[in-house]
């Protein structure tokens, strides 16, 4: 299944605050019936980014997921999910710290558990606190462009809008704003939350993201690691299309096979 | 004494460290993917040795699960 991807290149990187990623899908672990399935899942993917959260302990667990994402070579990004407060998300982001020694952190500040939307002044607020203190903030955002703008400002490593609210794999709702996020970023911009599919995928990358995070799209299909791997070819496609140079859409016909030399019968 | 342990009572012994507690809890001292954090504060892994845990403390401990 693991085969080379061509777009990620020396000729187009996928360069996240100083690092070399060599894929454009960044897959979430959250979701999975078993680590077994996490771990083929992230194979057939050839993520080399994936998020992991903490909990309380549960004596009850079983398995180490540190264990099997180490052997799986991937790089880890923690998030603050669960987060509504500034303060909570910043004392998670450092924990996480701890427990994995990565100072990336996929940062969620929740202001609505009915829809999972981001708090904007909360996660401005929490962003600026953790690039002051040393980390590689990649935030969970709204599609607001003026709020993504902010996020750079303070100094974030990147962006990440969602498509649509975490889980409810409605795709791009709104690719307008996706796009004037796109257009003005100075950093990368990653569609994150609400793929539910492989053309949703392509779509971001069509419009020019740099990468793409997903999470329940793989875990929760039928078939997790046949998700992983047609969401990675979306996501080659898109980006092979997005660099080929789309043809603008027009509103009427233009021939393909010349007028000159039709026949009159 | 009493400490709150991921907010539910618990009674240790006083002078108990951070890692004594984790010892209790079968969590390897060494692990990767566990951190701790006491009154809101984060306790550093190098000071899990040293740091003892006082009357009413409020300890979370907490693990990498999958997620997001």
């Amino acid at each position: 299944m693991a085969h080379a991807t061509d777009t990620v290149t020396a000729a187009d990187p996928l360069v996240i605050a100083g690092v070399e990623l060599r894929s454009r899908l960044l897959l979430g672990t959250g979701g999975f019936r078993s680590l077994e399935h996490m771990a083929a899942a992230i194979e057939a993917s050839g993520t080399a980014l994936v998020t992991v959260a903490l909990r309380r302990i549960d004596p009850a667990a079983r398995g180490s997921i540190v264990d099997v994402l180490d052997a799986a070579q991937v790089r880890l990004l923690p998030n603050t999910a669960g987060c509504h407060t500034a303060r909570d998300a910043v004392l998670t982001a450092k924990l996480a710290r701890e427990a994995f020694g990565t100072d990336w952190v996929k940062l969620e500040v929740i202001g609505d558990d009915r829809t999972l939307l981001p708090d904007a002044p909360a996660l401005l607020e929490a962003a600026e606190e953790l690039v002051d203190a040393g980390f590689v903030v990649l935030p969970y955002t709204n599609d607001d462009p003026i709020l993504a703008r902010r996020l750079e400002d303070v100094g974030c490593a990147a962006v990440m809008p969602l498509g649509s609210p975490i889980g409810s794999g409605m795709g791009l709702l709104n690719p307008y704003n996706l796009r004037l996020i796109r257009e003005r970023a100075g950093v990368p911009v990653v569609l994150d939350a609400g793929v539910g599919t492989t053309s949703d995928a392509a779509l971001a990358m069509e419009l020019g993201y740099d990468a793409v995070l997903c999470a329940s799209a793989v875990s929760r299909a039928d078939d997790p690691v046949a998700m992983a791997h047609a969401i990675r070819l979306g996501i080659e496609g898109g980006r092979l299309a997005y660099r080929a140079g789309r043809i603008p859409r027009r509103l009427h016909a233009l021939a393909s096979t010349p007028d000159d030399g039709i026949p009159a019968f | 004494m009493t400490i709150q342990l991921n907010g539910e009572e618990r009674a240790v012994a006083p002078g108990t460290t951070v890692l004594a507690l984790l010892d209790a809890l079968d969590v390897p001292g060494g692990a990767r993917g566990v951190a701790v954090a006491v009154d809101a504060e984060v306790v550093p892994r190098g000071e899990w040795e040293t740091t003892t845990l006082d009357d009413g403390a409020r300890v979370e401990v907490l693990r990498a699960i999958q997620g997001g």
